[in-house]
């Protein structure tokens, strides 16, 4: 659609031309493509804007604040009474904190009888070390009388002063971190006591009602249990659905029955699945709320209509030349399909079944509403156990006030879409390396 | 426990069954002349199905059949329920002696236990020590029938246990009998894979009938409590947990501000998804190069597959208070916009939504025949012309039903919703305001403790039921739109 172009020269002489609006008309086609890219860019604008928010709140989680300490189990402290050899619950239950508190305010120098300033050194330091040297202690009692040397979680509150998240320029009174424990943050850093390690308990801890000892570990064990019901309900259902619509269903009201229940199921919003969940296998049938195998027979009837359509279009792949030669060569029909068609389809069968893990893994609404929103602290052993899941950690996440959660909350987003992103590109990978074009 | 190991047992009877079968065949077929009809191995199959399948089956119905047998017999061993009495309900009380039963199951065989304690105050801390809580109020008359309830499911698991392995051995044996050189073992496992397979394809109607009948029956039982105009009618959502032993007071239910909120956060996340949708899509079915194509269409979709509740947190975190922060900005006082308002579950519900308009869209464009596209090319109409002129009216209807799906997919978003939206049920026509909707409201009705039998909880199964026939209408009706828009060109 090249206009050819008057070139200019003696002007005046050349035939007027019948002006039919050609650039009214060229500029509407200029507008109009632009739209078309002002749309895309908003689009990707949107893509970018979202990945970099979570990216930039999320990074900093895989990294703790922790403390270098000499802690000494002193025995004065820790079975004052001498009496563990007695009560078994005199270890799990002495005064652990003021190990590590002893021993930072030995290590900053502070003055024991202060008692203002010995609660403000304690403040330093997280909760959870009463876990992390009780359980050193129950491991090996004969270490009471030594003194180790132990990291320690600093305090979420001084882990969010230290990344520079809380605004410093603020009052004393206003901010959780004083201006004393702001000085010896800064000597023990200068002093190499106060590091930024890799947050590992990120990924192996449960449930916590403080943002330093939180991890994702009881959701990421749950989350793996439901897929792997999902795996092991929905693949073989759904292959088996497949092979009967494409290969033996005859025409008749039944099937068509099948098809527009499995395309409307597509489309069902997913919490209704939750719904359903809820009332057939928590109040009828009497399984245990918060169980990984309840959520996992949930999301496989959310998964099934995605599975089937896609192995579907990979059997209609398959040419129908492999079905005739198959059976002029006198195989039955359950032969040729299970010997010929099946393994032909298998890799576009399991690209869409990869696809439909991924939804699956991401989908929290329906979880919520058959109790996954648990505070769960201890693994589960068996997938009747109270468990939760990935989304749904990130919502109750979502859900906490305090700064130090929305950097977790963006981590453990960061963890579910590198899963989900790992997950799409071998689904990628597959269609164009192993499937087949006929 | 028992059921692993009978199961265990069973598997094993039918895997020998499989290799006798088969051994059989392969003996028949060595020493008979004439041509076998089916192979060994399907002799075996055939011999392992008859082993494990009626056996399953039969397992199936005797522990359901049990059950309620032994729920019978208890419900009549209880005393007869009076006004006054403690436990509110049968129901509650077959409950606890169901507790009680599985707590005593810990204490069997226990010899510091030899004798069963006899009341439930001596009972309950022996019973809390292995796990097991009971309600406060167990009475004491419930140990003995909970004792007995034991020893009737002991009797019935026994009995089961016999029946189910005489009928597989019988299986087997029959199996094995029928081993013959033309016996068509074959087409006999065939039909049954094939019954197989039609058992698989029903799970989606099965799966359709659970949802309407699970819901159906709960919301039933909400409209006996809760009046019909209450529901559908008010205009107040206030459902008032009553507190436990208070007086019951009865709440507003009202569906009107909750599907108010519902639709009109769809209708701005579809304001702003269809426009960028639709020119995204149609810049790359008519314009953009392979190379952008490849590029462009990946990354949209990569929008598809972020899971809902990113968005949500998407819009807590960063667009919630971007738009307040904003407002107050040019309003330089207090925003205008709230953190959590209609504007904001919208515009972000909109970004999700973009690759499914873009998506569909672009699929019913290249449907187009390339003709229509030709024919007015060569008339002389730019591409935008063509695009508005031809296209665009030759795929309406197919649009129009891409945007139906997209809508019905509005209406049943959860996430970000439940994050961006707020909980307050305001019946406003200010998007700057929070406004709340159906589905947020089913996720806050049964989050947390509950029970089945307060209209507070069962008001969910009333709104779950509004929203699958509202999605289901939508869908029903795209779906239909787009298959006659498909067969026009087919």
């Amino acid at each position: 659609m090249t206009d050819a172009v008057y070139k200019g020269g003696d002007a005046p002489r050349a035939a007027a031309r019948r002006d039919i609006g050609i650039k009214k008309r060229y500029a509407a086609e200029q507008r109009f493509r632009m739209y078309g890219i002002i749309a895309i860019a908003i689009g990707i604008f949107f893509l970018a804007a979202l990945l970099w928010s979570v990216v930039s709140n999320g990074y900093t989680a895989f990294w703790q604040s922790s403390i270098n300490l000499d802690v000494t189990f002193a025995e004065n402290v820790i079975d004052p009474d001498n009496e563990r050899a007695t009560d078994p619950n005199a270890l799990l239950t002495a005064n652990y904190p003021k190990l590590a508190t002893d021993a930072l305010v030995a290590k900053l120098g502070v003055d024991p009888e202060n008692r203002k300033l010995v609660r403000e050194v304690g403040g330093l330091i997280s909760n959870g070390v009463r876990t992390q040297l009780r359980d050193m202690v129950v491991a090996d009692p004969s270490i009471i009388g030594t003194t180790r040397n132990v990291w320690v979680l600093a305090s979420g509150d001084v882990d969010s002063a230290v990344k520079g998240q809380v605004n410093l320029e603020v009052d004393e009174s206003r901010r959780k971190v004083s201006d004393q424990q702001l000085e010896w943050m800064r000597t023990m850093e200068a002093d190499g006591v106060l590091e930024q390690r890799f947050n590992s308990g990120l990924f192996t801890r449960g449930a916590s009602s403080r943002p330093e000892t939180a991890g994702m570990g009881v959701a990421i064990v749950g989350s793996i249990y439901m897929m792997l019901i999902v795996l092991v309900l929905a693949l073989p259902i759904g292959v088996a659905a497949s092979i009967y619509l494409e290969e033996f269903a005859p025409q008749n009201k039944l099937t068509d029955l099948i098809e527009v229940n499995i395309n409307n199921l597509a489309a069902v919003p997913s919490i209704v699945f939750g719904l359903l969940g809820l009332a057939v296998f928590i109040n009828f049938m009497h399984l245990p709320r918060s169980a990984s195998l309840v959520g996992g027979l949930v999301l496989t009837l959310m998964t099934l209509p995605t599975i089937i359509i896609a192995t579907r279009a990979a059997l209609r792949a398959v040419p129908p030349s492999i079905r005739s030669a198959a059976l002029g060569l006198g195989a039955s029909r359950t032969q040729t399909v299970f010997h010929h068609v099946l393994p032909l389809a298998a890799p576009g069968i399991l690209t869409g079944t990869i696809i439909g893990l991924a939804q699956a893994l991401g989908e929290t609404a329906p979880l919520l509403l058959i109790g996954m929103v648990a505070f769960v602290a201890d693994y589960p052993t068996t997938p009747l156990d109270p468990a939760t899941a990935l989304p749904v950690q990130i919502y109750m996440w979502a859900n906490e006030a305090e700064r130090a959660f929305v950097e977790r909350t963006s981590g453990a987003i960061i963890v579910l879409l590198l899963f989900l992103a790992v997950m799409n590109i071998t689904a990628i990978i597959l269609r164009r390396r192993v499937e087949r074009r006929w | 426990m028992a059921w692993g190991l009978l199961l265990t047992i069973i598997v094993f009877i039918g895997v020998v069954g499989y290799v006798l079968g088969s051994a059989r065949a392969k003996k028949q077929s060595a020493s008979v002349a004439e041509k076998p009809h089916s192979r060994a191995h399907y002799h075996g199959w055939w011999v392992f199905l008859l082993a494990v399948l009626p056996t399953l089956l039969f397992m199936a119905a005797w522990s359901a059949g049990s059950y309620a047998y032994v729920d019978r017999a208890i419900s009549e061993r209880m005393p007869e329920q009076t006004a006054d009495s403690a436990i509110a309900s049968r129901s509650l009380a077959l409950g606890m002696v169901r507790n009680l039963a599985t707590g005593l199951r810990r204490i069997e065989g226990d010899p510091a236990f030899a004798e069963v304690p006899k009341s439930f105050e001596a009972l309950r801390p022996v019973l809390a020590e292995r796990g097991v809580a009971l309600a406060s109020d167990t009475q004491d008359y419930m140990i003995p029938i909970a004792l007995d309830l034991n020893a009737m499911q002991d009797n019935a698991a026994l009995i089961g246990t016999v029946i189910a392995i005489l009928l597989s051995l019988g299986g087997a044996f029959l199996g094995l009998r029928s081993v013959r050189p033309r016996g068509r073992a074959r087409n006999n496992v065939e039909r049954i894979i094939t019954w197989g397979l039609l058992a698989a394809s029903t799970i989606a109607i099965l799966t359709t009938v659970g949802i309407v009948f699970s819901m159906l029956f709960e919301t039933i039982h909400f409209f006996r409590s809760v009046s019909l105009s209450n529901f559908f009618f008010g205009t107040v959502w206030d459902p008032r947990f009553a507190a436990a032993g208070a007086e019951a007071q009865e709440g507003q239910f009202g569906l009107i501000p909750l599907l108010a909120g519902t639709v009109y956060i769809a209708f701005v996340a579809m304001l702003f998804a269809v426009p960028v949708g639709l020119m995204a899509a149609i810049y790359m079915a008519e314009y953009a190069s392979k190379r952008v194509r490849s590029v462009v269409k990946p990354l949209l979709e990569v929008l598809a597959g972020i899971p809902t509740i990113v968005y949500g947190f998407f819009a807590l975190v960063t667009v919630g208070p971007f738009l307040r922060d904003m407002s107050a900005a040019i309003a330089g006082g207090p925003g205008f916009i709230q953190a959590q308002s209609v504007l904001t579950a919208g515009l972000v519900m909109g970004i999700m939504l973009i690759p499914f308009v873009s998506s569909l869209s672009d699929d019913i464009i290249t449907a187009v025949p390339r003709a229509m596209r030709d024919g007015s090319l060569g008339l002389g109409a730019t591409r935008s012309e063509t695009i508005k002129r031809v296209i665009l009216p030759a795929a309406l209807p197919g649009i129009v039903g891409a945007l139906l799906l997209t809508a019905s997919r509005a209406i049943g978003e959860t996430m970000i919703v439940v994050l961006a939206a707020g909980v307050a049920a305001n019946l406003t026509l200010n998007p700057f305001e929070a406004m709340t909707t159906i589905t947020v409201k089913i996720v806050n009705q049964l989050t947390g403790d509950l029970e089945f039998t307060s209209p507070q909880t069962l008001v969910a199964f009333a709104l779950g039921m509004t929203l699958f026939v509202l999605t289901l209408g939508m869908n029903v009706f795209a779906l239909y739109i787009v298959r006659k828009y498909r067969e026009q060109y087919e």
